[in-house]
């Protein structure tokens, strides 16, 4: 690799009446106090460049593969093994895709990272001042990076279901048994751990930290899990803990996966849409007072 | 044209800047000076919207920056080298920075090959040299060919050669009509760059002034005599009219009259000089000597080593005439500093 020369000389063949804006040589036409306007037409920027240039920010990532190549290895890999291990019996009032739920209660993780990281890298690296300056309208960039993020985990988690429920029936489905339908195991689990993932970014753009965003997401995700086995000891705190039970991230995809005859986990659901919404809020919230 | 009025930005108790007041012009380049820690890049953040003002108004052409609908194409910003992923390639970086404008692809290309990184383009920036960095940085500044064009202390760690270059570069995008905007803590870069100089100490505004009317202002000219017959030698000068000061190390400082006629002087008397030889105060110092008040950060060096004219031997305040020794400010700060400690 070569140390870049600076261009003594203008740069040859611009295209078509592209200005020689930094010609360094002293050749330039300009004439001084005439001000100078920008031969670039200009437009107004719209929701659809943000969208863009998240998309360019979020492929041109190496974390972005492998958060999202472990969760698929995770989802589909271990899907897969499960799939292999049961049989056609196995599948009776359950859904075919409930291999990938082992691999999701892991791979949920790898979402939670991509979500923070999304964010809370370019607070990190200094990216954040560039991004600002090129889009001054803040909202505008963290919608951008909540919508690709979203439809990136969102379509990656639908993917790796489907994949795991079709490879699944056609190994099992011999009509023995009534499975039910995978449909709703499909929108809902994507849309669950998809959701994990938005509320990590809305954590990552108020804590502004990745180590400490990922740290109070694997929190939120696994101190519901193991608290109510401590909570259930006393008396007054049992309430508490069974809700924590009923509610916890593992549990609740547990429920939309339909084991031991779950009940679809839709108010589990609405919980996580409900504390989502209120992360992004103040994510924009803060997002807009603070200083950059 | 950018304009400030009555800018104010706290932080707790400390005031990072202080009711700045001053207008960038276009077409000249317009440097902006002042010693570490002066608020000039917290004031390039407020410019830019990234820092909300505590206090006061800052435009560019009469609009805040985040009522720019295309800020790319308006204005161009170098804030900090390394203000990039660095695990994105130099070509991804400026491509999601275009997208985001709404400026053409063919324009990364065009803006890398201004700069010169056109052979890294594919690299992650995470493995570029400082100066490449700092070319990236401007090659994003480039990307919407701005007309406003604003840089952060740009040849802070570059070679010669990319001085050199960030030097044409800057003076050619002026002279296209322009509004540069060159913040440094280097007089002696500026004096080569800059028409205008504003100078801001401890946030306050110091100085808003052309490059000429300063230089013209500050370059203080004296003689330096040395002679063993020190005390005739003042007392001829003095007969003759000429205040002379006595600069410590045994050397004499004469302003506003010839070396020639000192040494006619000297040479009437019949006295041995060892020196006799005519000085330049450098922009540098009249610089120092602006700012010294507002330095925030004095490494602490013993008197010993106190520059000339400022040294222990110098009698307080006694450097006549409008330019006192530089960092003599500085001594008077410092020892007030001792007195309350």
């Amino acid at each position: 690799m070569s140390t870049p020369h600076p261009q003594q000389a203008p740069a040859p063949v611009p295209p078509q009446g592209a200005p020689q804006q930094a010609d360094p040589s002293g050749k330039w036409q300009g004439l001084p106090g005439a001000a100078y306007t920008s031969p670039i037409p200009i437009k107004r920027t719209h929701l659809g460049n943000a969208l863009a240039s998240e998309w360019t920010k979020i492929r041109s990532v190496r974390s972005t593969m492998w958060t999202l190549g472990i969760f698929l290895l995770l989802v589909i890999g271990t899907g897969l093994a499960i799939a292999a291990n049961t049989e056609p019996r196995d599948y009776a009032d359950v859904p075919y895709t409930l291999p990938a739920f082992f691999g999701l209660i892991l791979g949920q993780i790898c979402l939670i990272t991509l979500g923070v990281l999304v964010v809370s890298s370019e607070y990190g690296t200094g990216m954040i001042r560039t991004t600002m300056t090129a889009s001054p309208q803040r909202h505008r960039v963290l919608a951008a990076k909540f919508l690709i993020f979203f439809l990136v985990a969102y379509v990656v988690s639908f993917c790796a279901i489907g994949l795991v429920g079709l490879i699944t029936s056609g190994m099992h489905e011999d009509g023995s048994v009534e499975a039910a339908p995978m449909g709703g195991t499909l929108l809902k689990g994507s849309l669950y751990v998809s959701l994990l993932g938005v509320l990590a970014l809305a954590v990552g753009a108020l804590l502004r930290h990745s180590a400490g965003a990922i740290t109070a997401m694997l929190g939120l995700v696994l101190v519901p899990a193991i608290l109510p086995a401590f909570l259930m000891i006393s008396e007054s705190m049992r309430p508490i803990g069974e809700k924590m039970l009923d509610y916890n991230a593992p549990n609740s995809l547990s429920k939309i996966f339909e084991i031991d005859g779950g009940t679809g986990g839709t108010s589990q659901l609405w919980l996580l849409i409900g504390v989502t919404a209120a992360a992004i809020v103040g994510a924009f919230i803060r997002l807009e007072a603070r200083d950059v | 044209m950018i304009e400030l009025a009555g800018l104010t930005k706290r932080y707790g108790e400390k005031v990072a800047v202080d009711r700045l007041t001053f207008t960038v012009r276009p077409g000249i380049v317009t440097g902006f000076l002042g010693p570490n820690g002066a608020g000039k890049s917290t004031t390039m953040r407020m410019l830019l919207g990234l820092d909300h003002p505590t206090a006061g108004d800052v435009r560019i052409d009469g609009l805040h920056y985040d009522q720019l609908k295309d800020p790319m194409t308006y204005i161009g910003a170098l804030l900090d080298a390394k203000a990039m992923h660095g695990g994105r390639s130099a070509f991804n970086h400026l491509l999601c920075l275009a997208q985001s404008n709404g400026i053409p692809r063919a324009r990364v290309h065009e803006v890398l090959d201004t700069v010169g990184l056109t052979a890294v383009a594919g690299k992650k920036a995470k493995g570029f040299s400082l100066g490449m960095g700092q070319r990236l940085g401007i090659a994003g500044a480039l990307l919407g060919d701005p007309q406003i064009l604003m840089f952060d202390e740009p040849v802070n760690g570059l070679d010669p050669e990319g001085i050199h270059w960030i030097r044409n570069l800057m003076k050619g995008l002026a002279a296209q009509g322009r509004t540069v905007f060159v913040s440094s803590h280097l007089m002696s870069e500026m004096a080569l760059t800059a028409d205008h100089l504003v100078v801001i100490g401890q946030g306050r505004l110091l100085a808003d002034t052309s490059m000429a009317d300063f230089i013209r202002a500050n370059s203080r000219s004296y003689v330096r005599l040395r002679s063993p017959q020190q005390e005739r030698l003042r007392d001829v000068l003095h007969e003759a009219g000429i205040t002379v000061v006595e600069a410590g190390n045994g050397t004499l400082e004469v302003d506003g009259v010839g070396a020639d006629r000192l040494g006619e002087l000297a040479a009437g008397a019949g006295l041995v000089l060892h020196e006799l030889s005519p000085q330049q105060a450098s922009l540098e110092e009249a610089f120092m000597q602006l700012t010294a008040e507002s330095v925030e950060y004095h490494a602490h060096s013993d008197p010993a080593s106190s520059p000339p004219g400022a040294g222990p031997g110098a009698p307080s305040g006694g450097v006549s005439g409008p330019a006192p020794g530089w960092g003599e400010q500085w001594n008077q700060q410092q020892a007030r500093k001792n007195e309350g400690a």
